[in-house]
């Protein structure tokens, strides 16, 4: 009886109630990885050309279901999930409003979830999950998406809202390093989606339910790159947040230095947002020199990279010298190999060497050319997306639901989960490899089974698309193993205390300045540096703009 | 804020060869005009057929221009006009394209030509074809359920 109570834990315990609110987020995540994952497999199966879908049911169909639940479904909710308990951890337990703003913000994205899910499966909606006018779809499906977008906000001002708590209370200290993390990735999140919900609000819902004829192409592109990119930077930052604050705790090493993390985040802020033409540079109607400057604003977040790269790789060799490790290189054999929560997102950010390469020549202004909607981008962003992004989160799973559940990882599946991102990485190179070399000869993405009318080009293809169903399938086998050890940490594994790691940063560091918490200057930078590369080129469009497009529905 | 020795070296290489990377992307681009496809050219989608050039569709061969023929193209739901096309090898071609509907690439596989083409505006590019053979021209932007049956051929031939 007095053991448990009496014992002073060693770590600090998310409370309950706010871990039954992260886990509501993660139950919805690992739903969307299964659904989602299930259509990858019947994707890759039709373009081998072995294979096609029954019941009528199209290619296009399955690959928006693929794309809006493992893009923006399973990413958005397991990141909530991840966040509020960082914060809860970090920060403190949040006060009930704050709780009560986040099931607000929950079951607002669920219900927009739900509606855009019933109308993709009535194909009602077979737009992709970047839904481009004027290909139209049912209203509903964008008042779904909608519902999203502001269930995010609602959810992410709880967070905000404790943030900001936390530093009244405690004035001129720097917040807790993971929390001050999780307010740049919403900061960065609620600025830049808020062109998605301007292009949803103002543009698709009236155009789709006849209040207006017409809509500007261009314009909606826009809005919807000004979103895309800093997406793709929504979803890397928490696999950082696990890398900078979490990664270094499980080694039994330290920070290597606070400032430097969040000198980094502030970079991301900045530099993720004024940038969304390099998704667009093959687009008529933008001036190249627009494009050029979004090309160079783009190519700044090697810098926070760079920084990322050094101190993950000094806080490993900084503990591998602490265990005694000798030579340039010793110190690789002293990280702890064998458990899951490290090896699970180490190769993730192996993944992301090749991932980040790949990235830099995509957004190579005329280099784009060669690679522009061929299947090579999706080859890329399965890389960056789903594998270091993924991996992180896998491996961020495996003590967080325990943690959250009060149960354990038991030995086996710890050797389960680190099978399973060898699985993973198999699989993945396989895919992802066959994918960009045959996106170098030219083969589309988005695109079903097709000779093309007997093309020989398109022949040569065949066979990249037969090891694409090859390595999608090994995948999915990832996917029913990482699910069957999260159902088990769910559910079954043995009860117990799991820790939320949490990494202090190394004695050696310096008094962080808190420079790096004065929103003000920073935000600064960032709406300026939006103004500055979209202002002119945004008033070309409206004032030039052609006749805008009537609606479609060709599918 | 203190920087590690390591670090400075680390950050300063990696800045500099991202410095001289840009640099030549940009000469690349502003000296010898290398942009990606980036034309102004504004047109109502839903008379492209009466509006010159795409009143017309097809291979032209111009005089007195920075380039030997012009090539025109009209996208719609899922065809492109026209169905091939032949240039001669070693010839300065300038691609002019749109379309009728909605949102459709324009690639020729195993070239450098490869643009968006969106209702409204008018897609250019112009290339050099300096190698012969036949090129799958398909559409690379989703745009229906027979997004992958819509193709043209470039024919390059000596």
């Amino acid at each position: 009886m007095t053991t448990v109570t009496e014992k002073a834990k060693s770590f600090i315990q998310v409370d309950k109630r706010d871990g039954r609110l992260a886990l509501a987020h993660i139950y919805v995540a690992f739903m969307a990885l299964f659904i989602g994952g299930l259509c990858g497999l019947l994707q890759v199966l039709v373009r081998s050309g072995q294979f096609t879908l029954p019941w009528g049911i199209t290619y296009y169909q399955i690959l928006t279901v693929h794309g809006v639940l493992l893009g923006l479904i399973l990413t958005t909710y397991f990141i909530f999930g991840f966040q509020i308990a960082a914060v809860s951890r970090t920060a403190g337990t949040l006060t009930d409003k704050q709780r009560l703003i986040g099931w607000i913000g929950f079951w607002t994205m669920t219900a927009g979830t739900v509606a855009a899910s019933i109308m993709v499966l009535l194909n009602e909606a077979s737009v992709l999950y970047t839904f481009y006018a004027p290909l139209q779809a049912h209203w509903i499906f964008y008042v779904g998406m909608a519902l999203v977008v502001v269930g995010s906000w609602i959810g992410g001002i709880a967070q905000i809202m404790k943030y900001v708590e936390w530093r009244k209370a405690n004035p001129g200290q720097p917040s807790p390093l993971i929390t001050f993390m999780v307010v740049v990735n919403l900061a960065m999140w609620i600025i830049c989606s808020l062109g998605v919900a301007v292009e949803v609000v103002f543009q698709l819902i009236p155009w789709s339910l006849g209040w207006v004829d017409k809509i500007d192409v261009l314009l909606s592109r826009t809005l919807f790159w000004y979103f895309g990119h800093p997406l793709v930077y929504f979803w890397l930052l928490p696999a950082y947040m696990v890398w900078y604050v979490v990664i270094p705790k499980i080694i039994g090493g330290k920070i290597f230095s606070d400032s430097l993390a969040r000198l980094s985040f502030m970079l991301f802020l900045i530099f993720s947002i004024p940038v969304g033409f390099h998704h667009q540079l093959t687009e008529p109607g933008i001036d190249s020199f627009w494009k050029f400057l979004q090309v160079v604003l783009t190519m700044m977040v090697v810098i926070p990279s760079l920084l990322t790269a050094f101190s993950l790789f000094a806080s490993f060799e900084i503990r591998g010298r602490e265990l005694g490790a000798k030579g340039v290189f010793g110190w690789f054999k002293k990280l702890p190999w064998k458990d899951a929560r490290f090896v699970v997102p180490f190769i993730g950010m192996a993944a992301f060497i090749p991932a980040g390469a790949g990235g830099i020549i995509n957004a190579s202004h005329q280099m784009n050319q060669i690679i522009h909607n061929t299947i090579w981008v999706t080859g890329h962003f399965h890389l960056t997306l789903a594998t270091t992004v993924v991996l992180t989160f896998f491996g961020a799973a495996y003590w967080l639901i325990p943690h959250l559940t009060g149960r354990i990882l038991t030995k086996q599946m710890n050797r389960l989960a680190i099978i399973q991102a060898i699985v993973w990485a198999i699989g993945m190179s396989i895919m992802s490899g066959a994918m960009h070399i045959v996106g170098l000869y030219g083969a589309p993405r988005r695109s079903d089974f097709s000779t093309y009318g007997g093309s020989e080009q398109a022949t040569d293809w065949i066979p990249y698309q037969i090891a694409q169903a090859v390595g999608g399938t090994i995948l999915f086998i990832g996917i029913i193993l990482v699910l069957y050890i999260v159902a088990h940490l769910l559910w079954f594994a043995p009860k117990g205390e799991t820790e939320f790691p949490i990494g202090e940063v190394s004695e050696h560091a310096e008094k962080t300045p808190m420079v790096l918490e004065n929103w003000k200057i920073w935000l600064t930078i960032c709406i300026l540096l939006i103004l500055f590369a979209y202002t002119i080129p945004v008033i070309d469009m409206i004032q030039n703009a052609p006749p805008g497009s009537k609606g479609y529905k060709l599918w | 804020m203190h920087i590690h020795k390591y670090e400075k070296w680390w950050l300063t290489l990696g800045v500099s060869s991202l410095v001289v990377f840009l640099i030549i992307v940009g000469i690349s681009a502003f000296h010898y005009g290398s942009h990606p496809p980036s034309a102004k050219v504004y047109i109502d989608p839903e008379r492209v057929d009466e509006i010159a050039p795409f009143n017309n569709p097809g291979v032209h061969k111009v005089e007195g221009k920075d380039w030997d023929y012009e090539v025109v193209f009209v996208a719609s739901a899922f065809y492109y006009n026209p169905p091939e096309i032949e240039v001669p090898l070693g010839s300065t071609v300038k691609f002019i394209a749109t379309t009728k509907d909605v949102v459709h690439g324009f690639q020729a596989a195993g070239t450098n030509i490869n643009m968006m083409l969106e209702p409204g505006y008018v897609s250019e590019y112009v290339t050099t074809v300096d190698k012969a053979g036949e090129f799958l021209i398909l559409c690379n932007e989703y745009c229906g359920v027979g997004h992958s049956t819509m193709t043209s051929m470039l024919k390059v031939v000596e």
